[in-house]
């Protein structure tokens, strides 16, 4: 075969490789959408579940609501407190690159780990129980790899020169991290809080460990209650339902999750350029 | 080659001013390389000081001894005395962030923050707890009158700092370090990267500013150095070859290097 036509051939080749990979995600959403907008209504997202495939999934929604913003106000303060630590004051030692390295493993441990060591410590040994704070502790486990690490990004690559001209002003070290370098960093640091945050709200092995079992009726009145959430009733009624009823609650479930994704991610994009915007860029 | 000299700097004698900051024997050093030897020189009260001198001779880390800002370098070491007002400000019992309020600082490249126009002047006052609303207007009118800038930006103190052009940026840095009211101004080759029409606005302005300030200037260029400077040190490889009135030192420099330097038969 000549060049020319090898080049050819391949240049299709490459076209149809993206073509089925860019497909793959509008099939998803609209499958999704297809399935699972018929059992959408009022009732379902406000009643709790019945007979296990029946009745609404209010409490999964609000389990999942509570979870991630528990988890997000654990995770994110310690996430960004590690990354100020490691990008502004760790000396650049052995120390600090295995610490740093120890974040990009975590980053990618299997969740069901993570949710086996949230209910072995957590769980039982803390006495926490299988609730709605041991699932966030866990969950913000999930996190903070994520958050910690776009968070040092984005703080590294503020610019060395509004450093010195905080610092010739007089201004201490925390002074000027606080009130120049965090500021400039907002945008990277939010990316990376809400991409934990993205990881959490779809986590499933690690709910399912912590957590509750996913069909909880109730809202999670404290700490300690037991706490459904989304992606364990999807896991539970695709696995377990004998009705078209129960399956199609699953879609419906998934439906509002996406959503719920797709709100945290559309939220990262609207506040990144906020405060993009606000720095003047 | 032949350098304007202004009249009024022609005027000027060292012995008529008062000395602002004294090095004694000052030495600094980058880890092994001794990047400051010996430094002994003192920099006049309310006029234009120039470090001149090719790449890498120290100018920049010479400037930084004034505000101890080579502190935040942390293979930096030095040596010997800088006395500003006759007090060592090496010495123990200095606080360096008092220092730094007294001293402003102006880099290379405009550097404002990713703030506000009027945010940009008001960070170090509300950080040293200055002031009171009115008085921080009152601050950042002052501030942006004493770089010449009120007028241009006064109807758009809430517009970000980068919607300004570079030289007005350089104004704003500039503004930024009289908003601490100091009494000395570093400035670290500030029209280096600027057009010529904005270099002619920052120099007017270090002219009207060694009024209240004394002013400390490095720069690559000559002819700056001649415009604006009353007083002039040489440098070479971390050392002050010569150092004196301004006038001398172009039109009659003692050391054969430093008439090398001036007359563009360098290296
Ligand atoms: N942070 C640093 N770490 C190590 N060496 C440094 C550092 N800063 C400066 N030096 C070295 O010290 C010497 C003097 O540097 P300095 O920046 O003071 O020179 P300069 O005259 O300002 O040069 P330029 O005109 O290029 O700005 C140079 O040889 C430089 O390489
Ligand atoms: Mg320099």
């Amino acid at each position: 075969m000549n060049p020319v036509s090898r080049e050819k051939i391949m240049k299709r080749l490459l076209l149809i490789a993206v073509a089925l990979s860019l497909i793959i995600l509008p099939v998803i959403l609209i499958w999704v959408g297809y399935n699972g907008s018929g059992i959408i209504s009022i009732e379902f997202l406000t009643s709790r579940p019945r007979l296990f495939e029946y009745g609404g999934i209010y409490p999964q929604i609000m389990g999942s609501v509570y979870l991630v913003s528990l988890c997000t106000l654990f995770g994110a303060p310690l996430g960004i407190a590690s990354a100020i630590y490691l990008a502004e004051y760790a000396p650049d030692n052995r120390i600090t690159q295995s610490v740093r390295f120890f974040t990009e493993t975590l980053a990618g441990m299997p969740s069901i780990v993570i949710g086996l060591f949230g209910l072995e410590f957590l769980v039982f040994y803390l006495q926490l129980k299988t609730s709605l704070l041991a699932g966030a502790i866990s969950l913000s486990f999930m996190m903070l790899p994520w958050t910690i690490r776009a968070s040092e990004e984005a703080i590294k690559t503020v610019p060395q020169e509004y450093r010195a001209a905080s610092l010739a002003l007089g201004a201490t070290k925390w002074q000027t991290i606080v009130n120049v370098v965090i500021p400039a960093a907002m945008p990277g640091i939010l990316t990376g809080v809400l991409l934990g945050v993205g990881k959490a709200v779809g986590e499933t092995a690690v709910v399912w460990l912590t957590a509750g079992s996913g069909l909880e009726a109730f809202v999670p009145r404290s700490l300690s209650s037991p706490t459904g959430s989304l992606p364990m009733y999807i896991y539970l009624l695709a696995t377990q339902a004998h009705t078209v009823e129960g399956v199609q609650r699953a879609y419906g479930a998934s439906l509002v999750l996406l959503i719920m994704f797709l709100g945290v991610s559309v939220s990262a994009l609207m506040a990144r350029n906020y405060y993009l915007r606000r720095l003047g860029n | 080659m032949s350098y304007q000299i202004n009249e009024e700097l022609l005027r000027f004698r060292p012995k008529m001013a008062q000395d602002k900051v004294i090095f004694n024997d000052f030495n600094l050093w980058y880890g092994e390389k001794h990047a400051l030897i010996d430094i002994n020189i003192a920099v006049k009260s309310n006029i234009v000081t120039a470090f001149m001198g090719p790449s890498g001779c120290g100018k920049s880390s010479l400037l930084r001894g004034i505000n101890r800002m080579n502190d935040i370098i942390p293979v930096a070491r030095s040596t010997g005395e800088v006395l500003i007002d006759g007090k060592n400000i090496m010495g123990s019992g200095i606080n360096v962030y008092d220092l730094r309020k007294r001293v402003g600082m102006v880099f290379q490249r405009p550097n404002p923050f990713p703030m506000s126009i009027y945010d940009n002047i008001a960070y170090a006052p509300l950080l040293h707890d200055v002031a009171e609303e009115e008085e921080l207007d009152k601050i950042v009118e002052n501030s942006l009158r004493g770089a010449a800038l009120w007028d241009e930006v006064k109807d758009r103190l809430d517009d970000s700092a980068f919607s300004l052009s570079g030289g007005q940026q350089q104004r704003l840095c500039i503004a930024r370090a009289l908003s601490i009211n100091p009494d000395i101004i570093l400035m670290d080759e500030p029209c280096s990267a600027l057009d010529p029409i904005a270099t002619i606005k920052i120099e007017a302005l270090m002219r009207e500013l060694k009024e209240k300030y004394t002013v400390v200037l490095v720069t690559h260029n000559l002819q700056q150095a001649a415009r604006v400077s009353e007083m002039t040190a040489f440098m070479y490889i971390g050392e002050i070859i010569e150092f004196g009135a301004t006038r001398d030192i172009f039109e009659n420099p003692r050391e054969e290097l430093t008439e090398k330097y001036i007359t563009g038969r360098f290296g």
